[in-house]
């Protein structure tokens, strides 16, 4: 597959090259996020408030608005973005491999090990998320990598499930019966001949999971122990701004729209990717 | 003379694709009188099952749609009746039984409520509980009130494929469509089932479109025959003129690709394709594989608390096998015949002795058997099952030399390319994935991989069942020009009579996990000892129609 086929593949969908370019720009934001806002993210200024401190609607000098404390929402949400894709990225990143190796390690060697790995997910996945999340959360001090870790040990049970089944059926097919009479370690077997046929799985879980990873951020913040104030994630704009939606409705549409298009985005991204990888779907269209 | 019940007039079905509209149908016609049985014949592809889909209406619209044409049931053309009409008549007039008949039951509702709801939607009847017992009386169950209330798992696979006949004649129809109603049953349950649809056929008036692959089922069954090749009915003609003058050249390939039992008889094994002479082992040599007192033991789960019971799967088997020849095991499902080829590979738990080349296997840890791998290799029967779909074939051919650590990865691509030419595929196909290839070549590729290790034996489970007939032919040929060049030793594997005799040197016939029967192949051939043999042979249909053997129906 050739870069050049590719870039046609993407031009011929424009759905898909419309994800990629928001995608694209969300990762801009983050990397670029000093020179791309006009204010600081923690600046309260005092015309950004009205006369009787209510916050102002979007205009020419605030684009997006103000928010409560007279800070620029513009600015907040571009910090935010590096905020919530670290968080998004490196929570999943993590869940998806934890998920990933306890599912096939369980599914692979089923038996005492591969009992014992299941039932201690079936346990996990019994206790509330939340409470579990908020246990951790208060036990750490929080902080943006402790946010990230809590959100993957809450996150990896799902796909430790689906890893499970699919490499139970995966390790009854003939295939993997041919590669034993070859005389294949259960390594290679593994590594080559199971984990390639998760990795579609793990992506469509990666992104899906994304938008549940940046919304649990948000719940988490809401409840104190998340990203700390005044450090902006769209989850917690989102949630500092929720009681304001009727008079200042612009500080929970511009987050939430972010949240949406970038998880949307990262879901048909990743859709495509799963297609373009397998071998049996190229060529179709 | 009468008009007919059924009349499929220039039927074209065009199949939906990226490059748009792809005819897969043409313009095929057939016309179906009352009380005949007519043989649709093909291939896989050549669009027998499409036909009959067509009939019932019943093509995914998603990706099918009749083109153009009639289907006319006794005047009225089915093509043009709204879908609630249509419902009524299928199953009412036009029944249709399938393949497999435990995926066309449902499991989690009784025989007897299955029968009954048929009964009740086309007939509405009062009786219907004891219309279905009789019902299966007729298809000659036993017991028939009590398997009324069985389900679908608790009864055999001819018992029901015999409840799907019950299932669709219930209602008396005019047509019945039975689609392969035989290829996933075992020899002697077709022979019965074949025997009983011919007998419905007179008690309950019914017209047969039979659709098979098989050359000898139509034999035995059709007053006529069309042969489909390619979407086209290219001959159409009464089943003796077919059998006795095929017009066409592909009916004569067809015809001719059907292995006959007793074609090899007054023959010492399998014939010479090429010019190498026989080997003559030295004396003393030991056999490549050496099997004495071999039992499979498989322990049903239990229940919580307690042991399973344990079920033996094979016991007391025993055989050898020398360099240059083929042993056939054969037998039904369930006869512990591949459970065997896995135990000799080691490939599962077993109890007693196997030698591989002299070696012992028993016991041996993963890492001691590794080398002894690469003496023994398995062939699959199906071939895409059996290969990675995320791999390129190269790169499957030359999996087993990577595992063993064999020469560079540029040394193992040449001796990929080696490999494929070796089997009949160009080595420029290396680069491609196992689905873009077609069931034999598939078949050459899962050789290919065999060969790579340069094994002295290759246990061939079921290898060209899932294959064509005319390709089945060439796959064999292949199989036997490698032994005669290299020597190999088979263990080949086989439900199919025809097969195995056309294959091996010796037999071993297995029933319930036990050889019956063992001997050279002419021996247990020409003069079978066994009462079982006797009747797996009687069972093979014969691809001869003037000769219908009159198979007395058992009640089962």
């Amino acid at each position: 597959m050739s870069p050049g086929s590719l870039l046609r593949g993407v031009a011929r969908r424009p759905v898909l090259a419309l994800a990629l370019a928001v995608i694209i720009g969300v990762f801009a934001c983050a990397l670029l996020a000093p020179l791309l806002a006009p204010y600081a993210p923690d600046d309260q200024m005092f015309d950004g408030l009205s006369l009787d401190g209510a916050p102002l609607p979007p205009s020419a000098q605030f684009l997006l608005g103000t928010d409560t404390l007279g800070r620029d929402l513009l600015s907040r949400l571009i910090y935010g973005a590096r905020t919530s894709l670290l968080i998004g990225l490196v929570a999943n990143g993590t869940a998806v491999m934890i998920g990933l190796a306890v599912g096939v390690i369980a599914g692979y060697f089923s038996g005492l090990l591969g009992g014992v790995l299941m039932r201690f997910t079936d346990l996990m996945t019994a206790f509330p998320a939340l409470l579990l999340a908020i246990v951790l959360a208060a036990l750490l001090k929080p902080s943006l990598w402790i946010v990230a870790m809590v959100i993957a040990m809450v996150n990896w049970v799902q796909v430790a499930r689906i890893g499970y089944t699919e490499t139970r059926s995966l390790a009854e097919r003939d295939f993997i019966l041919a590669e034993r009479a070859m005389g294949a370690g259960n390594l290679r077997i593994l590594t080559r001949h199971i984990l390639p046929h998760l990795v579609p799985t793990a992506i469509v879980w990666g992104t899906l999971g994304i938008a549940t990873t940046v919304l649990l951020e948000a719940t988490l913040s809401f409840l104190g122990i998340g990203v700390q104030p005044p450090q902006p994630s769209w989850g917690n704009i989102v949630f500092e701004s929720q009681s304001y939606f009727q008079s200042a409705p612009w500080l929970v549409f511009f987050p939430g729209a972010a949240i949406l298009a970038t998880a949307l985005s990262f879901n048909l991204v990743g859709d495509a990717l799963r297609d373009l990888i397998d071998p049996t779907q190229r060529g179709r269209d | 003379m009468t008009a007919p019940v059924l009349s499929v007039e220039g039927l074209c079905v065009d199949a939906r694709t990226p490059q748009g509209a792809r005819r897969v149908l043409h313009d095929v016609s057939f016309a179906l009188n009352a009380g005949e049985t007519l043989c649709l014949a093909g291939e896989s592809g050549s669009g027998k099952s499409v036909t009959s889909l067509a009939i019932m209406r019943l093509l995914a619209k998603s990706s099918l749609r009749v083109a153009a044409g009639a289907i006319k049931l006794g005047g009225q053309d089915l093509l043009a009746l709204p879908e609630s009409a249509m419902r009524r008549l299928r199953g009412g007039d036009v029944a249709m039984i399938f393949q497999e008949p435990m995926t066309s039951l449902n499991p989690v509702m009784s025989i007897g409520a299955q029968l009954t709801e048929a009964i009740r939607i086309h007939q509405g009847a009062q009786d219907a509980p004891a219309r279905a017992r009789d019902m299966l009386d007729a298809v000659r169950i036993t017991d028939p009130a009590r398997r009324l209330a069985q389900f679908p798992h608790e009864l055999s696979g001819g018992m029901r494929q015999r409840v799907m006949i019950a299932m669709a004649l219930s209602c008396r129809p005019r047509v019945l469509i039975a689609d392969e109603p035989t290829t996933a049953l075992d020899v002697t349950v077709q022979a019965q089932i074949l025997t009983l649809m011919r007998e419905l056929k007179g008690e309950f008036g019914t017209s047969i479109i039979l659709i098979t692959h098989d050359m000898g089922v139509v034999a035995e069954m059709a007053d006529r025959v069309a042969i489909l090749q390619g979407g086209r009915i290219i001959e159409q003609a009464g089943v003796v003129p077919l059998f006795t003058a095929p017009r066409e050249d592909y009916t004569r390939t067809l015809l001719a690709a059907v292995p006959r039992l007793g074609a090899r008889a007054g023959e010492d094994g399998p014939p010479r394709v090429t010019t190498i002479s026989p080997p003559t082992p030295p004396p003393g040599e030991s056999p490549v594989l050496f099997v004495r007192d071999l039992a499979v033991t498989y322990r049903a789960h239990g229940k919580w608390f307690g042991g399973g019971s344990a079920l033996k799967a094979v016991d007391n088997v025993s055989f050898e096998l020398r360099r240059g020849r083929t042993l056939g095991l054969v037998g039904e499902s369930g006869s512990g015949k591949s459970t065997t080829g896995k135990a000799v590979l080691g490939l599962i738990p077993f109890a007693g002795e196997v030698a591989l080349d002299g070696v012992p296997i028993a016991g041996l840890s993963t890492r001691e058997m590794r080398p002894l791998r690469r003496k023994a290799q398995m062939i699959f029967q199906d071939p895409y099952a059996s290969l990675d779909p995320r791999m390129p074939v190269a790169a499957a051919i030359a999996e087993p030399l990577a595992i063993h650590g064999i020469g560079t990865a540029s040394e193992r691509r040449e001796r990929a390319a080696e490999l494929l030419r070796r089997v009949g595929l160009s080595p420029d196909h290396g680069s491609r994935y196992p689905h873009e290839f077609s069931g034999g070549q598939r078949q050459r590729i899962c050789i290919a991989r065999a060969l790579a290790l340069e094994p002295r034996l290759i246990v061939a489970d079921e290898s060209v069942a899932a294959l064509d007939v005319s390709v089945r032919a060439r796959v064999l040929d292949l199989m036997l020009e490698l032994q005669e060049t290299m020597g190999l030793a088979y263990l080949f594997i086989s439900h199919d009579m025809a097969v195995i005799e056309r294959m091996c040197h010796d037999v071993a016939v297995m029933r319930a996990g036990r050889i019956v029967e063992a001997g050279s192949r002419r021996a247990v051939f020409e003069a079978p000892a066994d009462a079982y043999t006797r009747e797996l042979m009687a069972a093979v249909p014969v691809p001869d129609p003037t000769r219908r053997p009159g198979v007395p129906l058992i009640p089962e």
